[in-house]
């Protein structure tokens, strides 16, 4: 039984029953993070040394790629989260903080598209 | 109308600074310069599939004073990032609020971070 008037559900008041969306999907993508990023540290500091060749191979190797594109967009998506609050913090003009937004989204989304082409144009050649 | 005579709640500026208060806004700034830094990762992949040429071009923008203090505040805020946030996800099971351990798990979260990004240095150097 809900106890809401029907006004209200007329008018789509109320939650947008997503409250916690933000957080959860803050911190799955932290948790998947905390492995992929101690994994990738630890992959180059093993790494004899960072010249062309040597980082090529490394990022042609399937798993590599696999591990690096998840890695470049589960970043992208928990830093977009991240900048997500703190521009909702911090910018309280509402146009300017819209634009913010929209603008840290494309940008977001551009740098893990730009790193997953990378990965597979090294991957697919090799 | 805001009534600007009415009495405000303590904020910041009256308290003494705790160690905690540091590694919040530290685990905000690192985020945050982490954000920017996606950006240095993206071209290092891009410049590894634009060829040998790209590649040591970037790989000596990245050897100047400036590149090396940008690598190495990337590293330092990976590694207070990665430590500080595994505090965070121990906090979000409801552990560790205690002010001692709070204060505790602070100073060890930070000579981790330190102590990782010099040992990191040293093993690429």
């Amino acid at each position: 039984m809900s106890l809401r008037a029907p006004l209200g559900r007329v008018l789509g008041l109320g939650t947008a029953k997503d409250g916690t969306d933000h957080w959860w999907g803050q911190r799955i993508s932290a948790v998947a993070l905390v492995l992929l990023g101690l994994w990738f540290a630890v992959s180059l500091v093993v790494l004899p040394s960072l010249e062309h060749h040597i980082a090529v191979e490394f990022i042609g190797t399937p798993l590599n790629s696999v591990l690096l594109s998840l890695l470049c967009v589960t970043t992208a998506y928990h830093s977009y989260l991240g900048v997500q609050v703190v521009v909702e913090d911090y910018v309280h003009a509402a146009g300017l903080r819209i634009t913010s937004l929209i603008l840290s989204r494309f940008a977001h989304v551009f740098v893990a598209v730009v790193s997953v082409y990378a990965i597979l144009k090294i991957g697919l050649a090799a | 109308m805001s009534n600007t005579e009415r009495p405000l709640s303590p904020h910041l500026s009256i308290y003494r600074w705790p160690i905690t208060m540091t590694l919040s806004i530290l685990h905000r700034a690192t985020g945050v310069a982490m954000s920017i830094g996606l950006i240095v990762l993206a071209a290092w992949l891009a410049n590894a599939a634009a060829g040998p040429e790209a590649y040591d071009r970037f790989a000596a923008m990245m050897a100047t004073p400036i590149g090396r203090v940008v690598l190495i505040g990337w590293s330092f805020s990976f590694s207070y990032h990665l430590a500080n946030g595994i505090r965070h996800l121990v906090w979000d099971t409801g552990r560790g609020f205690e002010k001692r351990q709070a204060n505790a798990s602070a100073w060890f979260v930070l000579i981790v971070a330190i102590v990782v990004t010099g040992a990191f240095w040293m093993v690429l150097a």
